[in-house]
């Protein structure tokens, strides 16, 4: 019995021949990131299409035939797309570049305070304010040409102008007057206080010259002043 | 209240054909003030011609030939010469729709009697014709006494000028002069100018202008700040307070259109004033001591000497009259009050004895002072700035203006019938013009602000 599964299994029928195999359909793929740059933080898009692959893979990542993902990299980094099919492999790659990031600013050396006369007069050299039609100096005034006296002693080769003003009501001309009173009576206390003759100049801007220009006591008061300035 | 008539001759040489009767006199009529409050009917009309106004007529001139240059020189002309006659102070002007038909532009074409019986009464004629003819406009005018029937001619004038439009204004204004100095005792103000400062070039200038607000330009050109323009009684120079590193005083040559040298003096310097002859300055100037003080010097600068010593002096002004005589302003007291003293500093008089009294202007006759005035000043009262004028001899105030908004800088015109001065009434500062009844108030200025006006001597 043996003998005839020999002869069975020994005599097969010959096959049919192998109908002939289409050639492979070839392989394609494109990788794109869009944009090709980022700052750190930000995102890009990868978008890849393929053809003729039934393994596609994403820098090892297996993934449909065609599509898109977001990717946010650290650092400059490189994609790849690997495409495999029955007619071979393609690569695709594609750069996201990421710009360096900010550089940690280095700690600013804490500066040696070094004030200037500039500051240093306008620290001192406040703006003294007068009653209506007046120009008697109020206590807060004389406390503030005390110490820019005092400060001006320190400073002999200041020159400070003192610019008296007046408010908006009254007439051009006596406001002249009246400015003049008011600045030469800064001019006296701070020669009192030990500043030099020669250090002072006194100057009127009458009500020619306003901070501004409401019709109300806040504004007035405002422009009934001795301003001072450090002539260069 | 009481009321007290004041007759001031302001008439001088008086050639005034006989048949003209009215009487030429400033009369003021004064009212006695209240000492201790306003009397808010107490403003009183001051006519400058009382008896009777004179009835004026005055039709459009003919065009004189058929040139068409004629038709806009004519409009000027005629406009122009109604202004000045209807703001003249002593006429009446007789409305055009009650004239006869037919314009008359020659003696043959005028019937006296249609002029003289109603409707029209006139009691006065002006008339004539304008013609353009090879590049010069030529004038012809009459003024005819309507009650004078064998020689009506007051007047029979001709002029010829290139022909403009500005130069159809120049003829008009010096031929209702003849006809103003004629039958109104004194010349009248139509050729005088008026100078102000204005902000419509970005800066505080001085500028100049006709008395009835035409032909505005700029002088100075100082790019900072220009005050208190005052011009010489010659007419050629202007004096003014400008700021440069300091207020100097400052002296435009209008012959040379620009500033001339003049001293500068220490401190700041304002309010320049001159003596009607020409040969003084005074000013405010706080050289020497830090306080504003009034100084005199001659008009060249030179020997300057302090008068006062209130600390906080300003705005002289001489009597034009006699020139012995100084009024200003001082706050030696508390608010600025007006003063007056001799220029020698001797004699100092208070004249205003309360409220904010500033700007004095004294009268070309001598007798009065206009200025400024918050006659009631206090906490809570917000009273106006209003225009006085003060009767020196006798001290009685008329109040000029009443609408208790901020009048300032009264200057008075050559004739002493009118008054030029600031006022904040129409919403900014203008200068204003008003006959000084009160009536014809005028507005002179409309661009940019405008303030601190000044009449010219003549």
């Amino acid at each position: 019995m043996i003998a005839l599964l020999m002869m069975v299994s020994g005599c097969k029928k010959k096959p049919p021949p192998a109908p002939p195999t289409p050639p492979p359909k070839p392989v394609s793929a494109t990788l794109s990131a869009n944009p090709t740059s980022i700052q750190p933080g930000q995102s890009s898009t990868l978008t890849w299409t393929t053809d003729g692959a039934d393994d596609v893979q994403l820098d090892g990542q297996k993934v449909n035939a065609s599509g898109s993902q977001s990717v946010s990299p650290t650092q400059t980094t490189t994609y790849h797309l690997t495409a495999k099919g029955a007619g071979g492999t393609q690569d695709a790659t594609a750069q996201v570049a990421v710009a360096a990031p900010a550089p940690t600013p280095a700690p600013t050396p804490v500066p040696t305070p070094q004030v200037t006369d500039d500051q240093l007069f306008a620290q001192a050299a406040q703006d003294i304010y007068f009653d209506y039609d007046k120009a008697d100096l109020r206590p807060d005034s004389k406390q503030v040409l005390a110490h820019l006296a005092e400060v001006m002693r320190a400073h002999p080769n200041w020159k400070v102008q003192i610019e008296g003003n007046c408010d908006e009501r009254g007439s051009t001309e006596y406001n002249l007057a009246l400015g003049e009173r008011r600045a030469d009576a800064a001019r006296q206390a701070l020669a009192q206080g030990g500043a030099s003759a020669d250090s002072l100049k006194t100057i009127s801007y009458g009500k020619e010259k306003p901070v501004c220009t409401d019709a109300n006591e806040a504004c007035w008061q405002k422009n009934r002043h001795d301003h001072f300035t450090l002539l260069h | 209240m009481l009321n007290k008539a004041i007759v001031i001759q302001a008439g001088l040489n008086r050639t005034i054909c006989k048949a003209v009767t009215a009487s030429f006199a400033l009369l003021l009529f004064l009212a006695l003030l209240p000492a201790t409050k306003a009397n808010a009917q107490d403003w009183i009309r001051t006519g400058t011609n009382r008896g009777a106004p004179i009835r004026m007529a005055v039709p459009d001139f003919k065009p004189a030939n058929s040139d068409p240059g004629n038709g806009p020189l004519l409009s000027v002309f005629n406009e122009t010469l109604w202004y000045d006659l209807d703001n003249s102070g002593i006429f009446e002007m007789v409305a055009k729709s009650f004239y006869p038909a037919g314009n008359p532009g020659f003696p043959n074409d005028i019937k006296l009697e249609t002029w003289g019986n109603p409707p029209p009464n006139a009691a006065m004629v002006a008339f004539g014709n304008l013609g353009v003819a090879s590049g010069k406009v030529e004038v012809q005018g009459w003024l005819y006494d309507v009650k004078n029937t064998i020689s009506p001619q007051i007047l029979g004038k001709q002029y010829k000028e290139d022909a403009t439009s500005d130069n159809a204004r120049v003829i008009a204004h010096r031929f209702a002069n003849e006809i103003i100095t004629r039958l109104g005792g004194v010349p009248g103000p139509t050729e005088s100018k008026i100078y102000f400062i204005s902000t419509r070039s970005g800066h505080k200038e001085v500028w100049s202008m006709d008395y009835d607000g035409a032909r505005q330009q700029q002088l100075t050109k100082l790019g900072s700040i220009a005050l208190s323009p005052r011009i010489s009684p010659d007419g050629t120079r202007l004096a003014f307070s400008g700021l440069t590193s300091s207020w100097q005083i400052m002296m435009y040559s209008l012959d040379l259109g620009r500033t001339v040298s003049f001293p500068k003096f220490g401190g700041g310097n304002y309010s320049p004033a001159w003596s009607s002859d020409g040969t003084k300055i005074a000013f405010s100037s706080s050289m020497g001591t830090g306080a504003s003080e009034i100084f005199i010097a001659d008009a060249s600068g030179a020997g300057a000497k302090r008068l006062s010593n209130g600390k906080a002096d300003v705005s002289p002004v001489f009597n034009p009259k006699t020139n012995a005589q100084i009024a200003f302003v001082s706050g030696r007291t508390g608010l600025p009050q007006i003063y007056i003293m001799d220029t020698d500093a001797s004699n100092v008089i208070r004249i205003t004895d309360q409220g904010y009294a500033v700007s004095p202007s004294w009268s070309p006759n001598g007798l009065l002072l206009a200025f400024s005035w918050v006659r009631n000043y206090g906490p809570g009262i917000l009273g106006g700035a209003d225009i006085y004028v003060m009767d020196i001899a006798s001290r009685q105030i008329v109040q000029l203006t009443h609408d208790g908004g901020r009048n300032d800088f009264p200057s008075w015109s050559p004739d002493g019938r009118h008054i030029v001065f600031q006022s904040n009434r129409s919403g900014t500062e203008q200068v204003w013009s008003v006959l000084a009844d009160g009536t014809h108030l005028q507005q002179l200025t409309r661009e940019g602000r405008n303030s601190q006006p000044n009449w010219s001597y003549r």
